[in-house]
This record gives C-alpha cells, structure tokens and sequence, in this order.
C-alpha cells in the first residue's frame, strides 16, 4: 500500500470486510453441508418429516453389528497407537538412541502413506494363503499349503493396520510434549529426593499425559471415520463398519435419507468426544513457565542403545518399511508370488499404467493440482482466521475460531455425504467439478491448520505488528509482511500437512469424484475392485514419489521454508 | 418365465444356441426396430471434430483399456476415455451425475442388463443400432434398437491346480458345501458387481436361497468385482472360486496361472454384458462411432480374442481351445425379473454373507 502517510483511521481498514466474508465462507463451508445432512436424516423419499430412518438404524442387525464393531475397532487403534506410539517417542525424544533422527523421519513417512495404499500392501504381505509373510513361514518350516500366521482379513487385521498408519499422530504430540519438559523440572524433582520412576511419574507423565490423550482422541476418531483400509479389509473378512455400510447405501437404488441418518452418530459421538478431551484437559494444561528454558536432557541408554534401535526399527518397518518393499516388488514382478528373479521381472505393470491405461495422467495431474490448491487456501485461510482469533481485533473474531475448528467433528465420509446433498443441487451446483473436492480437503484440514498456526502465532509478539501499522500499514499489511515472514516454518509445515492429508483422504473423495475429477486414490480404489496389486504399486509408488518430492521442495523453497521443517 | 436352464446338443453351432437361449427372454416385440446406422464418412469426420469419448464400462479393466487403445489406432485423432468401475458403481455414479445434470459419458456398458432398461426407460439412451447388430440373435439386443448384448460370459467355479486336484475338485454346487471347503472359498458380491447379481438372480432360481444361506456358512472370503476372484485364485489366496468371469480366468490361466475351469452340472450363469449410447453424449458422434467400432466384427474379435469373452456377432471366429457354449448347460435370466429381485437379492445376501 502507499498510503503510508494517510492518518490511520482516515480509511476504512480493510479488516472488516474480510471479517466478514471469512465468517461467511466458513459458514458456508461447515453448515451447508450439516445443513442438508439434517434434513436428509430426518426426512423420507417424498420429504415428510420421519423419524423412520434412525428407527431402522437401532433395529437392523445390519446395521448395529457394523457401528458395534466401528468402535471396537477404534478403541483398539486407540490403544495400539498409544501402547507403540508412546516409548517410541520417548527413545526418540529424550535417549540416546543411535538413529533416532531415522527412525522420525520413518515415522514421517508413515504419516505420509495413505492408509488404503498401506492395506493394499498387507493384503500383499499377510493374506493368510498368497501373502508373502506367510509364504516365507511355510517355506522356513516346511509346512502344508494352508497353514498361516497373519491373517490381515480379520478384525485384528484391520485394527492392525489402522494402527500402523494412526500411531504417527500421537507419536508426534507426545514427542513434542516430551521435549517441552525443561531438564530443571526433572532435576529439581531429582534433587528433592525424587527417584527416576518417581520424577516420572510425577513431573513427567503429567506433562505428558494431555498429549497422549490428545493423540489418543485423533487416533480413536481417525479409525472411526475411515473409509479407505476398511473398504478393503473389511469385505474380505466379511462384516462392515459404518463408512463401508454407508457407502453401500449409494450403491443402486441410493438411499441418501438413510445415509444421512447413519453418518448422524458418527458427528455426534465425536462432538461428545471432543466435549469430553476438552472437560478432561481443562484446568489440567500445564504451562512450562519460561518456555524452553533448557534443551531436554537425553538419557544414556548404556547397553540398550542398540536393542532401542533395533526396537524403533521394527516397529517403523510395520507401516513403512515393509509394506513400501511389498509395493516395489509387485510393481515389476508378473505374479508377486513367484521368488524375486531376473527372469521374473517385467515392465508390464509400468507400460500398462502409463500407457494404456487412460485415467493415470489425468488421476495424477488432478491430485497434484487439488493437493496444491487445497494446500495454499487452506493455509491462507487458517492464517487469517487463526490471526484475527489471536490478536482478538473485532468482537466476533473468536467465533471465526470456533468456526474453524468445527469441522474436526465432521468424519470424511459424512462431509462427503452432506457436500453431496448440498452441491448437486442449485445455487451451489459443484459435483462433477474440482472445486466441491477442494471445498472438502479445504473443510477438512482446516481445524489441524489453525491449530498448527494459532499455536504459532501465540508465540509471536504482537509489538512488531503494532509497529507497522503505527507506520500506517493496514492489518493485512502487517499480516503479510512482518507475522507470515516470522511465521514461516510454521506455514510451511501446515501447507505441508495439508497436501499430504489431500493425498490420503478416500473417504469424501469416494462421494465426490466422477470421471473427469478422478484422483490417483480413486483410481487406486477402483483398481483394487477388480483385484490388479500390480497397477496398484505403480500407481501408489508414483503417489508416494509425488508426495515426497513435493514436501521437500516446499521446505527447501528459500523464500518459503528456509529451516522449515516437515510436519 | 422365472427359470431357464437347458442343456444343448453338442452339434448345433454356438450362436444358435445362444440364439435359443436368449433369444426367448426378451419378448419378441414386434415394434419396428430402427434402421441400422452403418459408420459413414460424416460420422467419423463428426466424430474427429468432438476428438475424444467416455466410455464407462464394467469390463476388466485391461480389456477396457485396450478396446480403448485399439479404437484411437483405427480412428487416430480421437482420443478413448476409457473409465472402468463395477456395473453397480457405474449405475450409481451416472445417476448422481445425472441428478446435477453433469453428462459426462457418451457411451455405456453394464453387465446388468436391468441398467441398461432402466436408463432406456428414463429416456437417457439415444436410439442407435450399429450395422451389425440386427444379425444378433433377438434376445441379445433391444428390440426398438436402444441397446445390445456386446458380450458375454458366464460365472464359473474354478479351482487353483496347485492347491487342488482334479478328482478332489467340486463338479457342481452341491459338492462346495462339503466342509471341507470351509474357509477355502473367494467369492464375488452381488451389491458391486452386475455379473454376480446377474449369475445370483439366476442360481437362486436354480438351487433355492437355501443353498446360498448353507454357503454362507463356509466362511467366505468376499470380494467385490466379479473380476476378482480369478485373480485371488491365480495367487492362490483361495483354492476354490464360487463365481467369478470366465473371460478373467481364462486369461491368468493363459498367463501361466494354476487355474482350472470348472462348469458345474447343475448350469453355469449366463452373463451377458449390454452397451448403448447416451442421448445426452457430451460427444455424440464419437460416443456413436465408438459403439459401432464395438459391435463391428473387429471389435467383437477383439473382445474374443484379447478378452477371451463370448460374443454375439455371427461373424467371430471362435478360439478353437476353448469350449463353445454349445457344450456347457446354461442358466439365463430375465433380465425384467430380475430388476424386480434385485432389492430381495442384496437382503438376502447381507443377511447370509454379512456384507
């Protein structure tokens, strides 16, 4: 602007209006679809108010059994996650254990892995006949053809596997927590007398323990609402959870009133849940007073450094390591049965994906573009929203915040049941465009995003934004060229963490895509229909490749990242 | 007529057979069928001009992707879309589409008949017979010239040779109930595919829904496209497959894969796969042109030879390894009773399977 020498309150601020519009947007984005969700669940065919549908939801077998075992399933994520997530945090965090900047960025990976490719690959790795686990199990005891350790079609098997690519999350939380712990904290305790498992469980775990809840909660929510590992484990095995059952009600003839009904729970059991962190965790989060005063201090593991390592690295082979060896190996064999020969290789499976099969270049262009778009105005738009929640410049800014982190209660795929009803029809006719999915990864990263930025921006003093609009810049000014400089690693690493989640989701995705919006995941989904694991890995391998060469340039961009990290 | 089977003379040719078979399912209206469309220099320029067709079908996917490559070789400058799902996942995402009044696709292939009259009964398909197509044995084609069988093939049982021998193999439906089997079965689902709900329509008619509520009790592996379960088999996931497309089998078989056919003696499903144009085609000369490229002899060859499907087209040359449908006792739906069934088939099957 070069109004600099204007007085300031000569001219409208511009803070208003965009107030405004960014209250209305997020209206838009979050109740319009709830909106519609509503209405379906409690009407019927012809639109007559009913209570019919929810009346069939507790009555039918067919679809207690599957909510029944949607929470048990979770339950069990949740636990997996926490009981693998937590020590290896802690080796990582706070020992001396070799490798431990690996082992994170394995983890990374994981995170980066989107569940449905990780099922695909254990369905490689551990069906209980054709999986290579169980193969080489047979082979080494020379056993008879039917005898088998792992069974992924099971309940234990999709738990599994949701757990592999769940732990990341509370594995992050508490790493960061645990590092927040000050070394004087523990050594006063220390020197008061306090033992080592008394420092721990005293001064250290209460530290830690709204963290672990915290990922305990994302990873209990993130198996309840998923879509894609059970869509592919669950028929196998034989039963349904609620999102396979729920997609099973679009199949032919559709029934969107029941649909709408039986996404209603999942909304409300995470509304209670997130009531539920927040009624545990109030008046329980302790402040370090001072901030980091003092690196974390790493224990000297002695003899255990290397069993520590050896430990990491066996839990991080579950998710990444294995699985990531399965997908290269059914990518250029014929059958990924047959033993690893020269003579068993082939480019079939390349020269099928990229040039005979038609919806490869468009899959892979699409999500590029959408992950990129969703990425950019998602972090653009939790950044003005977490700003102006932050620095509380109008009255009303907090419920922008409230807004924002509202859709942490939508699952993936009642959002995508609800942006269907709501854009398939006028003033907002969307289905069939990009734009409704960018409108669904923008809705659904964005709580994660303004959480990650208003964390941030509590750090930051407002004194240097003050400075610049006393200088007579306008608040977007001062948001533009002092906070988002200071903020950078931040931006980046929620810019980051947004593409990578566009690149998971299946669960909206599934309702929203037709055929010339398609996306590598869909292509992949599709693809595992009709059984063809050697499309597949060329297919996932080129999305794992889009995706981590994506994610560091964005941190090596100079004027974007410089010492950013990734999420 | 809610039940058909019927066993064949190993003499009479196939197409007479499939004639017979077909040929009294649908009722032989009368109504004057339309002129048929041959392929005219102005289609194809017209064609050329749109540049590109979407065609949503339900065949394997390599099948699919190949028609596709060999229409853009035939007709260059025209570029194939080819978008492959399962017969119930096309049927419902064209309805969404269609709903937000997206058209997107030109031409359409289902392997469920009642979709393609159902689409001809909303008046969403264009009226148009490629030349061939009234040589096609009546059953195998609308009669007012809306849409025609460009396929078929039947849900067969198979066996992986490595796991099971061929004295030990089942010989009909009865003998996959022994225990023995229990935990050893892949299986297809009739909500995902139109071939399965085609093959189940038609065995429940031929064996009683008590028979599949007994095989619900062998602990069945479940997937989704009838495309699959040969692909489970080849890998020896399973050693038995309860249905699954012939076409697929033969082709991991010619693969190399240890699998066996086997044609159970109390029938084998009859399935064909029925295509059309859509009247509101983004490309409608393309979507026309791609059609009759389909139902051309050298397309329907194609299908036989590269896909190992049936065809209807009395010019093919059937593969002279495979065994003709002549020889094989049949199971043939209605496909109007069969859209009556199809809400009583996806119960009973959730109920029995739990999926």
């Amino acid at each position: 602007m070069t109004v600099a020498a204007a007085p300031r309150r000569a001219r409208l601020d511009a803070s208003l209006p965009v107030l405004g519009v960014l209250a209305l947007v997020l209206c838009v984005l979050v109740l319009l679809p709830l909106g519609w969700l509503l209405w379906y669940g409690f009407t019927d065919k012809t639109g007559a108010p009913t209570l019919a549908n929810f009346a069939r939801l507790a009555t039918d077998r067919s679809f207690v059994g599957p909510f029944l075992s949607t929470i048990a399933i979770a339950l069990g994520v949740a636990t997996l996650s926490c009981v693998v997530a937590t020590p290896l945090a802690w080796l990582v965090a706070r020992t001396d254990m070799p490798g431990h900047r690996l082992v994170r960025l394995l983890v990374m990976a994981s995170f980066v892995t989107p569940p449905f490719l990780g099922a695909i690959a254990w369905e490689i790795l551990a069906a209980p006949n054709s999986g290579l686990l169980n193969q080489w199990y047979r082979a080494l005891l020379g056993l008879d053809p039917y005898a088998h350790v792992f069974d992924i079609y099971t309940v234990e098997g999709l738990t599994f596997v949701m757990g592999c690519y769940a732990f990341p999350y509370v594995f992050v939380l508490v790493a960061n927590a645990l590092e927040r712990i000050p070394a004087e904290l523990e050594d006063a305790s220390a020197i008061l007398g306090g033992g080592r498992w008394h420092t721990f469980r005293r001064v250290s775990l209460p530290i830690v323990l709204p963290s672990l809840l915290a990922g305990a909660l994302i990873a209990f929510l993130q198996a309840m609402t998923q879509f894609g590992a059970p869509a592919i484990l669950a028929l196998p095995a034989g039963f349904h959870v609620i999102t396979t059952k729920i997609w099973s009600l679009f199949q032919f003839p559709p029934d969107p009133h029941l649909a709408a009904a039986a996404s209603l729970p999942l909304l409300l059991l995470t509304l209670l849940l997130l009531r539920g962190q927040h009624w545990l965790l109030k008046g329980r989060g302790y402040t370090v007073i001072g901030g980091k005063s003092g690196p974390p201090r790493r224990i000297a593991l002695g003899a255990w450094r290397w069993p520590a390592f050896l430990f990491a690295l066996a839990i991080v082979a579950l998710p990444v390591l294995l699985p990531y060896a399965a997908l290269l190996k059914t990518a250029v064999v014929r059958t990924v049965s047959e033993p690893l020969t020269w003579s068993a290789l082939t480019w079939r499976n390349f020269r099928f994906v990229f040039t005979e099969f038609s919806a490869t270049r468009l899959a892979l262009a699409n999500t590029f573009i959408l992950g990129v778009l969703s990425a950019t105005m998602g972090t653009a738009l939790a950044l003005v929203v977490a700003f102006l929640a932050a620095r509380r410049l109008l009255p009303g800014a907090r419920l922008l915040g409230f807004l924002a982190t509202a859709p942490a209660a939508i699952p993936g795929i009642v959002l995508g049941v609800g942006l269907f009803l709501a854009y398939t029809r006028p003033p907002f006719v969307l289905y069939g465009t990009l734009m409704i999915l960018l409108l669904a990864f923008v809705t659904i990263e964005l709580p994660a995003a303004y959480q990650q930025l208003q964390a941030a921006l509590a750090g930051l003093h407002p004194e240097l934004e003050e400075a610049s609009r006393i200088l007579g810049a306008s608040r977007l000014t001062a948001l533009r060229h002092i906070t988002a400089p200071l903020l950078r690693s931040s931006v980046v690493a929620t810019w980051c963490f947004i593409f990578i989640g566009a690149i998971r989701e299946l669960s909206a995705t599934i309702m929203l895509t037709t055929a010339n919006t398609k996306l590598v995941s869909v292509i992949i989904y599709d693809l595992n229909e009709s059984g063809d694991l050697g499309a597949i890995s060329v297919l996932g391998i080129s999305l794992l490749v889009l995706t981590f060469v994506t994610v560091a340039i964005a941190n090596r961009l100079p004027t974007l990242g410089r010492g950013g990290t990734a999420p | 007529m809610e039940r058909k089977t019927m066993t064949m003379t190993p003499h009479s040719p196939a197409r007479t057979i499939v004639l017979a078979a077909l040929g009294a399912l649908v009722a032989a209206a009368a109504s004057a069928a339309p002129a048929p469309n041959p392929v005219t220099p102005e289609l194809i320029e017209a064609a050329k001009k749109e540049g590109s067709v979407v065609f949503y079908t339900a065949m394997d996917v390599e099948v699919g992707a190949k028609l596709g490559t060999a229409f853009e070789a035939k007709y260059p400058g025209i570029s194939a879309q080819v978008e492959r799902s399962g017969a119930e996942r096309i049927f419902q995402r064209v309805a969404q589409e269609y709903a937000s009044n997206i058209h997107a696709v030109d031409a359409i292939d289902s392997s469920d008949v009642a979709h393609l009259l159902y689409w001809k009964r909303q008046g969403m398909l264009a009226q148009y017979q490629p030349e061939d197509v009234p040589r096609w044995p009546q059953g195998a084609r609308d009669a007012d010239g809306y849409y025609a069988a460009n396929r078929a093939t039947l849900s067969v049982v198979g066996y992986n040779t490595k796991l099971v021998t061929p004295a030990e193999a089942p010989k009909s439906y009865a003998d996959l109930l022994d225990p023995k089997w229990k935990g050893k079965i892949v299986k297809a689902h009739p909500g995902y595919s139109g071939n399965i709900m085609t093959a189940t329509f038609e065995l429940s008619r031929a064996l009683g829904w008590d028979y599949f509520k007994k095989l619900g009790q062998q602990q069945i592996m479940q997937v989704q496209s009838s495309t699959e379960p040969p692909k489970k088999l080849a890998l020896g996931e399973r050693p038995l497959m309860f249905d699954g497309n012939e076409y697929n089998a033969l082709l991991v078989k010619a693969r190399g894969a240890p699998v066996a056919i086997v044609y159970p003696s109390e029938g084998t499903p009859l399935v064909s796969g029925s295509a059309g144009v859509m009247k509101d085609a983004p490309h409608p000369n393309a979507g026309r042109l791609f059609i009759s490229f389909l139902f051309s002899r050298e397309g329907q060859q194609l299908l036989v030879d590269m896909g190992q499907l049936r065809s209807f087209h009395p010019d093919v040359k059937e593969p002279a390894d495979r065994i003709p449908l002549s020889s094989i006792k049949l199971l043939t739906a209605d496909p109007a009773e069969q859209e009556k069934a199809v809400e009583e088939i996806k119960r009973r099957y959730a109920e029995y399977f739990g999926t």
